[in-house]
């Protein structure tokens, strides 16, 4: 039998302040302006993103490409939105363009394109890409001598994949502990539950087993993100995995631990209601 | 070739240190002078294609030059993804080094054997695709890859392969290499056809069919200049490669003529390996023989083409 995570039970009570209401806001106008979007995919890494480039990069949004500059990577590059609503809100590109989404002439695609979207640092939407080119950044990071760090945020559908797996042990071979693995455990994947499409548990050992340190996290938290972050690397010598428990479609009722709410098309009046409703006017 | 290839990239190692040796599981001791030289820059990380692409990506993206080396098929088939994705769309210098393309592995069966590497490499957005011919031009070649922009795939052949190249036709990537000049008819090889196509040249030299050579080493971007210049006059147009007929040198040598020329084609006989896997094992040699790629089959194969070309308006003839 395996034991739900304290964390995980966390994550659905957890409350959202202001500025994680105000993030699914930017998040669910653009899904509004371009009729279409992976909204619960967004809103499970919300606080994730934030904590990261709110608290955690070293980074300048006016030098977005500081050879310094800490590295993240949207492996998860169907979660996006979080993405884009972030580098927005922090001045990589004006507000503006959320509401060109996905739309012919944006920069802003269905998926993160580098060079298109100025703070992305690599084009994602394949999934099990991200991890591998994290190592590849970090282990560059050792060989440069340099004291940037790599994070990679990964969807626990995306880590089915045999690549993560691989990199996984490439980065543990070389001990970068200059590497963060963040997964996005909303236990819901396209189909439905990771459980049932190809169980994951037990991650944590799994993570554990492939050479990293690992914790665990309620996703939602945003002090507990910081608390976890503020420690890498969690051991010296080692990549980190942090397993955050988030909750699929986080903040919007009627999403919450929904499939039906991965991919949305549209948004139908009654729909927008209950977002104004759940996130206030947008 | 493939012994020359890796020496190269210990020489380029010692002369810039961007550069990298990035090997899956190669055999024991590849490269161990590098390794004893630049420990630090000769990775070997393991039977992890898809990983290997993607983390060659991140070291380019900071600026490294990963020269990535495994078997051909395993360098194309298996992490086709992460070659299109992370080094083509991001187009970043990584070079692969694909050991024994097209049948190289013959013994080893249709897994081992590169027959379609070509057209997969060739359809991505920003690969360059070379083939190089013998252990003299894979040198000269890979003294080229350094400061190339974007990912190249090097199809490598056995090793041992006859010399043919020469020092004073240079090598530059994508200006293919006028061997010999044509009479009736023009021979377009990649890779260690040409061998058979010198070969079959004299064969049909001594019918009295004078058949001119244009090695195309690069397939990626290809030199179509070089290629209009080359088919001028000429009755028949004759590809050579070690691939099948779908997306290789034929293919790319059709489309350009067709583009460029539209009408008045000359005749063309493509000569490649059939549109199925090789269930016969043996050798290289042996298969292409049986394939009709030895110079003898060649020669023959151009001689009826020549033939019905003269007696029928021009068209596409295809083995």
């Amino acid at each position: 039998m395996i034991q739900i995570s304290p964390h995980a039970e966390a994550a659905l009570t957890c409350t959202l302040d202001e500025r994680s209401l105000y993030l699914r806001r930017l998040v669910l106008g653009s899904v509004r302006s371009a009729g279409r979007g992976h909204v619960g995919p967004a809103l499970s890494l919300i606080e994730m993103i934030r904590v990261l480039y709110d608290d955690v990069l070293r980074i300048d949004p006016k030098n977005p490409r500081d050879p310094n500059r800490d590295r993240a990577i949207l492996s998860k590059g169907h979660g996006c939105l979080a993405l884009y609503a972030l580098l927005a809100d922090r001045g990589f590109f004006p507000l503006s363009e959320l509401d060109g989404f996905c739309s012919s002439d944006s920069i802003l695609g269905g998926h993160p394109e580098y060079g298109m979207v100025p703070g992305v640092e690599a084009s994602t939407g394949a999934l099990g890409h991200g991890l591998s080119i994290g190592v590849g950044l970090a282990l560059a990071a050792r060989m440069r001598e340099r004291s940037y760090r790599t994070f990679v945020l990964l969807g626990d559908g995306e880590i089915n994949e045999g690549s993560v797996w691989e990199a996984a042990m490439g980065a543990a071979k070389h001990g970068l502990d200059n590497l963060v693995a963040m997964i996005d455990y909303n236990k819901l994947q396209s189909y439905g539950p990771t459980d049932y499409v190809l169980p994951l548990e037990p991650l944590a050992d799994k993570w554990r087993s492939f050479g990293f340190a690992v914790q665990e996290v309620n996703g939602h938290d945003v002090g507990a993100l910081r608390g976890v972050l503020e420690q890498i690397p969690a051991v010296a010598g080692k990549p980190t995995a942090i397993i955050c428990h988030t909750v699929k479609g986080k903040g919007l009722p009627q999403a919450e631990s929904n499939a039906d709410w991965h991919h949305k098309n549209k948004l139908t009046d009654s729909e927008l209601d209950a977002i104004r409703v759940a996130v206030g006017d947008f | 070739m493939r012994n020359t290839a890796m020496n190269m990239v210990h020489k380029l190692a010692a002369r810039d240190e961007r550069v990298l040796y990035i090997g899956s599981d190669p055999g024991a001791g590849t490269l161990r002078a590098m390794s004893k030289e630049f420990p630090k820059r000769h990775l070997i990380e393991g039977i992890s294609e898809a990983h290997i692409i993607g983390m060659s990506a991140g070291l380019a993206m900071e600026g490294f030059v990963p020269y990535v080396n495994t078997i051909a098929t395993f360098l194309t088939r298996r992490c086709y993804e992460q070659v299109a994705v992370d080094l083509c769309l991001h187009n970043l210098p990584v070079r692969l080094i694909a050991n024994g393309g097209g049948l190289v592995y013959a013994p080893l069966g249709p897994t081992h054997q590169a027959i379609e590497d070509i057209a997969i490499m060739r359809a991505l957005p920003n690969m360059t695709v070379i083939c190089p011919c013998d252990a003299d031009e894979a040198a000269r070649m890979m003294e080229q890859t350094l400061d190339w922009k974007g990912p190249i795939y090097i199809r490598l052949g056995k090793g041992g392969d006859a010399i043919v190249s020469k020092a004073e036709h240079g090598f530059e990537i994508g200006k293919a290499i006028l061997m010999r000049s044509p009479g009736d008819v023009l021979m377009v090889s990649t890779g260690i056809m040409l061998q058979r196509a010198i070969a079959a040249a004299d064969l049909l030299a001594a019918q009295g069919v004078r058949a001119g050579i244009l090695h195309m080493h690069t397939v990626k971007p290809l030199d179509t200049a070089a290629l209009l210049q080359a088919i001028r006059g000429v009755k028949l147009v004759a590809t050579l490669e070690e691939h099948v007929p779908s997306g290789g040198l034929g293919s790319a040598v059709a489309e350009a003529m067709i583009d460029k020329l539209g009408s008045g084609l000359p005749a063309m006989l493509r000569l490649s390996l059939p549109d199925r896997f090789m269930h016969n094992y043996g050798s290289q040699d042996s298969l292409l023989k049986k394939h009709g790629l030895s110079a003898n089959a060649i020669a023959t194969s151009i001689e009826h083409a020549l033939a019905a070309s003269r007696t029928s308006s021009p068209q596409l003839h295809s083995t």
